[in-house]
């Protein structure tokens, strides 16, 4: 064995904390009523409103794509954020519906957005990974690998959804949801609790492979379906636990949040979420799956969107992320909202 | 060991918690869907609440065999019994 140098390694110099700098939100053009989606399932408004809570999703419309609803989002978060462009040296874009498996989509957007090569990425987590996204942002700017991370949540489901099944067809929606994540003095996003739980890997899942796709007589577009009850339990009683540990990592209360802001699935179970925590009357809880429908990996900073329109959410509250969706997989932190 | 009205009555508390409905309406012969109106997210949030109440495991793939509410009493006694 050779005798080891007596080196000094140069390494980055860390930040102390990370925070969300500036956010900015997307939502797919088209308004879709639940009178539009019902007759395919022989289903009513009611029994969905009854279902899910959803009473109306957002669909891209003409001309809109993934990218373009991404590229929006984007431009608007770097805008409230304070910085240029320039400044982003790194992309990270969490998407299950991005159709071109390679190369990514962040490497555009970086370029369409102007920044300067920065590090650029997709992430592949489903439903959890715009919360997957953040932890990751968080941990490169406190290590300074990176200064200014453009976390972006963006999905285009109405393309990836069964008009037929009778599960799924009311529940997804498009649009793309975006924050930049910085260097600051004092906490702004806490500790990730995140993981997965494989032997449910198929509980939410592409219908078919793309290779079966190709190998059938009349290819279509895989879909995603999902088991709804397995699903259900999971989310409201597995996950109330993963908030409650979220919680526990960083060292506060439920007492000490001001908003909830789940993963927009079901209004079923945010309900459930929320009883199951003990959530106090005065932390203010997103539903913008209402309106919004399930977006995927948009779905969190969407709601926070909408909570900042509609005035429930301020400057400095604290907020509870947490979402979780196919895999199973799951991530959670607490942050202060910008 | 808890008797299978004792089982009932705390049922019928649980879905009168989750649901809403009268707990005196959740009778052993009434079926969860067609008498009590109880959907299938619904009978997941009981089971759940069953599960914890009566410190048994009533696994995804049995609950929709648990069609009455006799059947539930029965189901949990059995496994309280194991």
């Amino acid at each position: 064995m050779s005798e080891s140098k007596d080196i000094t390694w140069t390494m980055p110099t860390p930040s102390p904390h990370a925070a969300i700098l500036g956010l900015g939100t997307e939502r797919g053009k088209r308004i879709v009523p639940n009178s539009e989606v019902i007759e395919a399932i022989d289903s009513s408004d009611e029994w969905i409103q009854q279902r899910s809570g959803i009473k109306e999703r957002r669909w891209v419309g003409p001309g809109e794509t993934l990218e373009s609803m991404s590229l929006a989002a984007s431009e608007k978060a770097i805008a409230a954020s304070g910085i240029e462009a320039a400044q982003i040296d790194a992309v990270i874009v969490a998407t299950c519906t991005h159709t071109m498996q390679t190369p990514a989509l962040a490497t555009k957007l970086a370029h369409l957005l102007g920044t300067q090569s920065p590090v650029a990425f997709d992430i592949s987590a489903a439903c959890s990974g715009f919360c997957h996204a953040l932890g990751l942002a968080n941990d490169m700017v406190r290590a300074g690998t990176a200064r200014h991370v453009l976390v972006v949540g963006a999905e285009l489901l109405s393309e990836m959804t069964s008009r037929t099944d009778r599960s799924t067809a009311f529940i997804f929606g498009d649009g793309a949801g975006a924050v930049v994540v910085g260097p600051s003095q004092t906490p702004g996003i806490g500790p990730v609790v995140w993981g997965s739980d494989g032997e449910q890997y198929d509980a939410i899942r592409q219908s078919v492979d793309w290779r079966d796709v190709l190998a059938s007589d009349v290819p279509e577009m895989p879909f995603i379906q999902m088991d709804g009850g397995t699903v259900f339990r999971w989310a409201s009683f597995e996950m109330a636990k993963v908030a409650q540990a979220t919680l526990d990592r960083t060292g506060i209360t439920v007492d000490d949040l001001d908003l909830f802001v789940p993963h927009q699935a079901n209004m079923r179970i945010i309900d459930a979420m929320a009883r199951a925590m003990k959530l106090p009357e005065h932390v203010r809880i997103a539903r913008d799956v209402a309106e919004q429908g399930n977006t995927s990996a948009a779905s969190v900073p969407l709601a926070l969107g909408r909570m900042y329109e509609e005035g429930t959410a301020r400057s400095g509250d604290l907020a509870l992320l947490i979402a979780f969706g196919a895999g199973l997989s799951y991530a959670a932190q607490v942050v202060r909202v910008p | 060991m808890a008797t299978t009205e004792e089982i009932r009555n705390e049922l019928a508390e649980i879905v009168n918690e989750v649901t809403g409905i009268p707990a005196a309406d959740v009778q052993l012969e009434k079926s969860f869907t067609d008498d009590l109106d109880v959907d299938s997210l619904s009978m997941v949030e009981v089971v759940v609440a069953a599960e914890e109440k009566f410190s048994v495991r009533i696994p995804d793939d049995q609950v929709k065999n648990l069609k009455t509410v006799g059947d539930a009493v029965n189901y949990i006694e059995k496994a309280q019994a194991a």
